[in-house]
C-alpha cells in the first residue's frame, strides 16, 4: 500500500480522462485518492449526469467541459428548444467551485446570464471556449470581458451570437494584460479597431488571434506588427481594391511574423493580395483556406511553398491538381479537409475528384485525418487509400448526391470501404456515403474494432446492418444513422451494447413508437428521445416509424427541460397501460 | 413486440411482416418505399444501382434536409461568393497605336508575363519580342506599356507579375518611334 502522497504525485501523471476513470476502478482507497486530485472533468453528454452528482464526487475542480447537443445538431437535424442548456451547471459550479480556471462547452445553449453569472463568480478564470453554441448576445461578451481580470483565453468557435454591438471588446479594462487567445471569428459586428490594437499591444502572452470579418485588410500590418509573437492568426475580410502600399506593407507585415505556424480567415479573398503571405508559408503547420473562394492556381502556388504543413482545410477549388501539388509539397500532412464550394448537387465545374484524394494519401505518409467532400468515387481509389495509408485513425467521406454507387462499376461501395475498415486498423471515425448495402456493414462488424464514432447516411437495406455495426464494434461509443432502413430488430436485441455507447441518433428510418417505448421501459440507465415534430403525433398507432429518435445513457433519469415535441419513451406509468 | 424475434436474424430479405407497415411508411420519404421493394427483387448489385438511381428522381435532390453535411455559416458564405463570381476578374482596356478601337482584357487568366504578351500578340496580329532588363523590347516595332496607379506610364515586365496585376490600370501597345524611345531606359 503506497502512502497517499505517493499516490497523489502517481496521479498528477495521470492526464487523460479514461486513465483517470480506469485508475479509479481499481479500489475503493484509489477511487477516494482520484476523485479528490482529479481536476479536471469532462462529460460528453450533459445529459448523463446531474451537475451535483459530478460535485459531489470532485470536490477540487479547476477546470469542467460538457457537451450538449447531438452532433447532427449541426446540419438542422435537431429542432430549436431541443435542450443543452448550461445554466443548471453554471449555478451549481458556481457555488461549488469558486476556484474554477476553465469551462468549454460544446453544442450548448448558453444564456447571457449564465455568462454574467461566469464573469462574477469565479476569480482566477482564466478559460472559456464555447464551440458551436448559441443562446447569448455581445452583452455577455462583455460581461466576461469586464470582469474576469486574468482571463487568458476567450475562444468562439462557429457560434451563434446575437450581435447588439461590436463595443464588447472595448469592456476589456485597460489593466488587463493576460490574454493569451483571442477567436472573434465568428463575430459579424464590427469592434473598435483602436480598441482591438491597444488590446494587442498591452498582451505580450498574445499566441493567438483570430479576427472576425469586419476587420479590413489595410489594418491587418498593424496588427501584426503590434505583436510580433504571434503563433496563430485569422484575417478578417481579405479584400480591397487593389493598391501597391497596402500590398507592401502587409507583405512586410507578414514576413517580419517569424514564430507564425498557423493562418486561418482570408474570407472574400482578392487574389493578388494572396501572395502577401508566401514568405510565412514554410513556416505554417496549419493553414485554413476554407473561406478563400478562389481558383486552384492561387490555392497551389500558396500549398507548393507550406513544405511543414500539417492540417489543411481549403475549399474543392484546389482540385485534383492542387492537391496533386499538395502530394509532393506537404510531407507532412497529417490532417486533410476538402469543403465543397457548391454544396448542391448543381453543375459539377470544380474538376476535383476522387483522383486528388489518392494521390494526397500516396504522396503524404502521415497522413492520419480526412474529411473529403466529392462528387464521385470508386472501390479501387478506396482500397488505394487503405493500403496507401494503413495508418488513417478519421476518414470521413462525402460524396455528394445521396447513393452514388462507383462511377466506373455501378457497383456499391461496400468493397471499398471495407477496405478501408480492414486495413486502417487504427481507425477510430469514420463517415460513409454513396451507395451502400448491408454488405458494408458486416465488413465494419468484422474489422472495425478500434471504432468510436460512425456516421451513416441513405445506407443499408435491412436491420441486418444495423445488427452488425452494434454487434460486431467493440469500441463503438457514437452511432449516427439518418435515411437507413435500420428498426425495430436490431434495435431491441442489441439493448445492452447501448448501454455501454454514449449515444445513439436514429432519423428518418424505421424504428417505432412501440420499440422506442420498450426500450425505454426495459433499460432504465437508458434516456430514449422521440424527436418528433409531427401534429398528429399523439393519435400514431404503436408501429408507426418515429421521425428522430435519440438514445443515450444516463445516471441521472430523465430530464424534465424537455419540449413538447421531444418525448422521454417508457419512463412514464401511462406508457405501461398503453403497452396493451 | 418480441425480443426473441431478434435472435433469429438470419442472412436473408428482411421478413414478409415488414410488408404491412409499408402501408404507414406513406408520410415518409419514398425513397425509403422503393429500397423496401427493391430488396424482394434484385440480386445482382448493379441492377440495385440502376434502380436506385432511377428512384432518385432530380426532385429530392436539394430538398433533403441537412444534406450535405455542411454547415449554415458555411452555405451561406458561398452562395455569396457564387452570385458575386460571375462580376470580378481584373479587367483592363488595351488601346493599340493606329487602331480604331480598344480591347479590353482579363488580366486574371494570364498566369505570368509570357502568356499575356503572347495573348496580345494574337489579339493584335504583331510581334512584340523578348524583354530584357536592359533594352527593354529592343528591336520590335512595338512596346507594350500601362499606366500604373500613380498615373505613370511604364514598360510592361519590369515589376514581378503579382505586382503588374496589382498596379496595371489600363494598357498600351506603342508603336514606332515612340516605343524605341522608351526601350532606351528614358
Amino acid at each position: 500500500m503506497f502512502p497517499e502522497e505517493v499516490l497523489e504525485h502517481v496521479f498528477s501523471f495521470l492526464n487523460s480522462h479514461t486513465d483517470r476513470n480506469t485508475a479509479s476502478l481499481v479500489c475503493k482507497s484509489w477511487y477516494e485518492m482520484e476523485r479528490w486530485c482529479r481536476k479536471r472533468v469532462f462529460i460528453g453528454n450533459c445529459y448523463a449526469v446531474n451537475p451535483r452528482v459530478v460535485i459531489r464526487r470532485f470536490p477540487e475542480v479547476k477546470s469542467v467541459e460538457l457537451k450538449g447537443k447531438p452532433h447532427f445538431a449541426d446540419f438542422n437535424l435537431v429542432p430549436e428548444g431541443w435542450g443543452g442548456y448550461v445554466y443548471p451547471w453554471i449555478v451549481e459550479i458556481a457555488r461549488a467551485y469558486p476556484w474554477l480556471e476553465e469551462i468549454r462547452l460544446k453544442r450548448m445553449v448558453v444564456t447571457d446570464e449564465c455568462l454574467e453569472i461566469v464573469a462574477k463568480s469565479f476569480r482566477n478564470f482564466r478559460v472559456l471556449v464555447l464551440e458551436s453554441c448559441e443562446g447569448f448576445s455581445t452583452d455577455g461578451l462583455a460581461a466576461v470581458a469586464a470582469n474576469c481580470r486574468n482571463l487568458r483565453v476567450l475562444d468562439l468557435r462557429e457560434c451563434e451570437v446575437e450581435e447588439l454591438s461590436g463595443h464588447w471588446l472595448s469592456h476589456f479594462p485597460d489593466s488587463f494584460t493576460s490574454l493569451e487567445s483571442l477567436n472573434m471569428a465568428c463575430l459579424g459586428s464590427e469592434v473598435s479597431f483602436s480598441a482591438l490594437e491597444r488590446l494587442v499591444a498591452r498582451s505580450p502572452n498574445l499566441k493567438t488571434l483570430r479576427l472576425n470579418r469586419t476587420v479590413p485588410i489595410e489594418k491587418l500590418s498593424t496588427l501584426l506588427q503590434r505583436a510580433p509573437q504571434l503563433v496563430d492568426f485569422g484575417t478578417g475580410a481579405y479584400s480591397a481594391e487593389i493598391r501597391q502600399d497596402v500590398y507592401s506593407r502587409l507583405a512586410d507585415a507578414f514576413s517580419r511574423s517569424k514564430n507564425l505556424k498557423s493562418l486561418s480567415g482570408f474570407w472574400d479573398v482578392t487574389p493578388a493580395y494572396l501572395p502577401a503571405i508566401y514568405s510565412v508559408c514554410s513556416q505554417l503547420t496549419s493553414l485554413n483556406l476554407s473561406y478563400a473562394a478562389t481558383r486552384s492556381p492561387d490555392l497551389t502556388k500558396i500549398v507548393s511553398q507550406c513544405y511543414n504543413l500539417q492540417r489543411l482545410v481549403v475549399l474543392d477549388y484546389i482540385e485534383d491538381t492542387g492537391l496533386n501539388t499538395v502530394s509532393m509539397s506537404c510531407k507532412d500532412l497529417r490532417e486533410l479537409v476538402v469543403f465543397p464550394s457548391d454544396p448542391f448537387v448543381g453543375e459539377v465545374d470544380v474538376l476535383l475528384t476522387e483522383q486528388g484524394l489518392v494521390s494526397v494519401s500516396q504522396g503524404c505518409s502521415k497522413l492520419q485525418s480526412v474529411l473529403y467532400f466529392c462528387h464521385q468515387m470508386s472501390n479501387s481509389a478506396l482500397i488505394s487509400i487503405s493500403k496507401n495509408r494503413p495508418n488513417l485513425t478519421c476518414f470521413r467521406l462525402c460524396i455528394i448526391e445521396p447513393r452514388v454507387p462507383d462511377y466506373v462499376t455501378h457497383e456499391p461501395l461496400d468493397v471499398g470501404f471495407g477496405s478501408i475498415v480492414e486495413n486502417c486498423k487504427q481507425l477510430t471515425r469514420l463517415s460513409m456515403s454513396g451507395l451502400l448495402t448491408d454488405r458494408v456493414f458486416e465488413y465494419i462488424g468484422t474489422h472495425a474494432k478500434n471504432l468510436d464514432m460512425l456516421s451513416i447516411a441513405f445506407a443499408g437495406d435491412s436491420d441486418l446492418g444495423l445488427h452488425h455495426v452494434l454487434s460486431g464494434c467493440d469500441s463503438l461509443r457514437k452511432l449516427e444513422i439518418r435515411d437507413c432502413p435500420f428498426g425495430d430488430k436490431a434495435l431491441l436485441a442489441n439493448a445492452s451494447k447501448l448501454e455501454k455507447m454514449r449515444s445513439l441518433w436514429m432519423s428518418s428510418c424505421l424504428v417505432s413508437f412501440g420499440a422506442c417505448k420498450l426500450l425505454g421501459q426495459k433499460m432504465p440507465g437508458l434516456n430514449v428521445e422521440v424527436i418528433d415534430e409531427r401534429e398528429n403525433v399523439n393519435s400514431l398507432p404503436e408501429y408507426v416509424p418515429v421521425e428522430k429518435v435519440y438514445i443515450y445513457r444516463t445516471v441521472s433519469g430523465q430530464r424534465f427541460d424537455t419540449p413538447d415535441f421531444v418525448r422521454i419513451m417508457g419512463k412514464d406509468k401511462d406508457d405501461l397501460y398503453n403497452l396493451s | 413486440m418480441n425480443m426473441e424475434d431478434g435472435l433469429n436474424l438470419t442472412l436473408g430479405l428482411p421478413g414478409r411482416d415488414e410488408s404491412d407497415k409499408e402501408s404507414c411508411f406513406k408520410n415518409n420519404n419514398n425513397n425509403k418505399r422503393s429500397q423496401l421493394e427493391m430488396n424482394d427483387e434484385s440480386n445482382g448489385s448493379s441492377d440495385h444501382a440502376k434502380e436506385v438511381d432511377m428512384e432518385n428522381a432530380p426532385a429530392t435532390k436539394s430538398q433533403v434536409v441537412g444534406w450535405p453535411p455542411v454547415r449554415n455559416y458555411r452555405r451561406n458564405n458561398i452562395q455569396a461568393k457564387k452570385a458575386s463570381e460571375t462580376e470580378s476578374g481584373m479587367y483592363v482596356k488595351v488601346s493599340m497605336d493606329g487602331a480604331p478601337y480598344l480591347r479590353k482584357i482579363d488580366l486574371k487568366v494570364y498566369k505570368g508575363y509570357p502568356e499575356l504578351l503572347k495573348a496580345l500578340e494574337n489579339m493584335f496580329k504583331l510581334t512584340i519580342g523578348v524583354y530584357s532588363e536592359r533594352d527593354g523590347y529592343k528591336g520590335s516595332e512595338f512596346a507594350p506599356t500601362y499606366q500604373d496607379k500613380d498615373g505613370d506610364w511604364m514598360l510592361v515586365g519590369d515589376v514581378p507579375w503579382e505586382m503588374f496585376m496589382l498596379s496595371c490600370k489600363r494598357m498600351r501597345i506603342m508603336k514606332g518611334s515612340e516605343a524605341k524611345g522608351l526601350g532606351y531606359n528614358v
